[in-house]
């Protein structure tokens, strides 16, 4: 009996190192790239392009000089207020779309509701990489090239899909008795909906909000496609590509760019994650 | 008394309602269904139409050319390589994904100081828009001063005097691409794979160790042939993500060394948007549609194995 019990123990022990090793891996893997941009990005030029130095280390002191750069040499702020500006359009348009067709598909659709919803929800499976051509077209036809209101355009075509199956399942974890109640009482649906509905759903519609807006920043096809002056990027084309300039990379804005842009941008995202993981996977998961 | 009416106003309502709800069911679906319809399924469509014709960039012509451009775009052997990439990277960072995933959800699945943290930290790339990710990788694999190679040589895996060109031969290009796709879609993985954990009954696996099965015992025929389904959710969107995305290789290698790392979106970015042949393009791109079937099709069984629609 002690025998047994030791090797129960000390395989607990092997599997308690194990599990170690395994989370001390995964999280090297996946937080590494930004401790090195961290690092690049507050390291003089002479320190950090001396194959000599160990690069974990400030051999000089650490510098501003790439985020001077990044701020007062580049437009990154511009690119910044380009990401929101698309972003919150994108929002706006995606919530008037996405919450109505959620409640009609979680209420009023009866037999064809899921079905519907199902059909909507596999479109944000055609991807942006088999669109930008056909509506590269679309978008010189309506002379919106080079112009930010072509992004606001385009980014409901994944947003819309995505965010009305989250909201039809939103919908659906609320009694429908809520509404029925109220229209008993008189209420005719759309004031329930109002009065009743949209109140409790606050955490569905803000889920679909960050969910949109984060969507629209992570873009990178259509932007690259539809936008080439400067001033009218967003983030995630102007950083990866306006800080090369010929074969110069400059790697410090570069990596202090894409440090401030991603950051909060993930922070936000993570904090949402679980309800995003529940709307994919509703279905397989029951 | 009361409650006969109540039940009676209730069910004229019902009657009443059925047609203005259906009416007003019509009416809140529209702006989705018409944005679908017009700039998802029209342009499929017209991705589809244009790739049997002989549209460009400058001129309206759209005349109907049968399957010359298809015949074009496989008589080049860059496009061929792009198709043969596109599945090698696909494949290879899904099969690795798949084993990282299912460690990962096992590992968070258990309790441990600082989880919240090692959560937070393992889904940072999943969040970060997939340039800025890349450029970060494009720099960790510089020519001169790469810091993976660095620290290679710093626990000699690399010898002093070995310098790897990570993006410089085709050789090195192609396992860096797939890192990073590797990197970005194995913590999505993981997090759904974790959520079809948690919704396994414990008492399941405390039966199975009561009875004697070992960890690896409960994995394989427990743990694994319950979580298929999940699992396959989380293939299919890495799969896809993976299979029509454009960032990584176009940030990272701007699919050289010598086009050998082009996958069929790049490829038809370049050809159709830098060089400006739409209908060329747009038939490199339509040769991903018949893997998006399949994804469709298969997501469109899960579902409704699983809710009985």
């Amino acid at each position: 009996m002690p025998v047994a019990l030791r090797s129960r123990s000390s395989r607990k022990i092997i599997g308690r190192i194990a599990l170690y090793l395994a989370v001390a891996w995964f999280t090297f893997y996946a937080a590494f790239p930004f401790v090195w941009m961290l690092i690049t990005a507050f390291k003089r030029n002479s320190d950090l392009y001396n194959v000599k130095n160990n690069p974990f280390l400030f051999n000089q002191p650490p510098t501003l000089e790439h985020m001077r750069l990044l701020f007062e040499g580049t437009p990154f702020l511009r690119w910044l207020w380009n990401t929101g500006f698309v972003g919150l359009m994108v929002v706006i348009i995606t919530l008037v779309a996405a919450v109505p067709a959620g409640y009609s598909l979680a209420r009023l659709a009866r037999a064809w509701g899921r079905r519907l919803g199902i059909a909507i929800f596999l479109t944000y499976l055609v991807p942006p990489t088999l669109l930008f051509i056909p509506l590269s077209r679309v978008v010189a036809e309506l002379r919106l090239q080079d112009n930010l209101w072509a992004l606001v355009l385009v980014y409901p075509t994944f947003t819309i899909p995505f965010c009305t199956w989250l909201m039809m399942g939103f919908f659906k974890s609320i009694p429908g008795e809520l509404e029925e109640a109220a229209m008993v009482d008189g209420c005719t649906r759309l004031a329930a909906l109002r009065h009743i509905v949209l109140p409790i759903s606050v955490a569905g519609i803000l889920t679909v909000t960050i969910f949109a807006f984060a969507l629209s920043m992570q873009e990178f096809t259509y932007a690259l496609t539809f936008i080439s002056p400067s001033s009218q990027k967003t983030v995630s084309i102007g950083v990866p590509t306006d800080l090369i300039r010929g074969d110069v990379f400059y790697w410090g804005s570069l990596m202090g760019g894409a440090l401030v842009s991603a950051v909060p941008a993930a922070i936000l995202y993570s904090l949402f994650l679980d309800r995003f993981i529940a709307g994919l996977t509703a279905g397989a998961l029951k | 008394m009361a409650k006969i009416a109540t039940a009676e106003s209730y069910k004229v309502i019902r009657r009443g309602g059925i047609t203005s709800d259906r009416w007003l069911g019509t009416f809140m679906l529209a702006p989705a269904i018409l944005y679908i319809v017009l700039l998802v399924a029209g342009p499929l469509l017209f991705a589809i139409y244009l790739s049997v014709s002989n549209a460009t960039t400058g001129e309206y012509t759209l005349e109907y050319v049968g399957l010359a451009n298809f015949v074009r775009a496989l008589q080049s052997s860059i496009f061929r390589t792009a198709l043969a990439n596109t599945f090698i990277f696909t494949i290879v960072s899904q099969i690795i994904v798949i084993i990282f995933g299912n460690m990962l959800a096992l590992a968070l699945q258990e309790r441990f100081r600082g989880r919240s943290i090692v959560r937070f930290l393992i889904l940072l790339p999943w969040a970060t828009p997939v340039s800025l990710a890349a450029i970060g990788w494009k720099w960790m694999y510089d020519s001169l001063y790469s810091v993976v190679n660095w620290m290679l040589k710093a626990v000699h895996i690399l010898g002093p005097t070995d310098f790897p060109q990570w993006l410089g031969f085709p050789s090195l290009a192609i396992p860096a691409v797939i890192s990073v796709h590797v990197w970005r879609t194995f913590p999505f993985s993981a997090v759904v794979i974790l959520a079809g954990l948690t919704s396994i009954p414990q008492e399941t696996l405390d039966a199975a160790s009561v009875d004697g099965a070992g960890f690896f015992h409960r994995l394989f025929y427990i743990l694994l042939p319950m979580l298929l389904p999940i699992i396959t959710v989380a293939v299919l969107f890495g799969t896809v993500f993976t299979f029509t995305d454009m960032g990584a290789v176009y940030i990272l290698t701007a699919g050289g060394p010598f086009n050998s790392t082009h996958v069929l979106s790049s490829w038809a970015f370049q050809v159709g948007i830098v060089a400006g042949d739409l209908a060329q393009g747009a038939a490199v791109a339509v040769f991903m549609l018949p893997v998006l079937l399949v994804a469709a099709i298969t997501m469109l069984r899960i579902a409704s194995r699983e809710t009985g629609v």
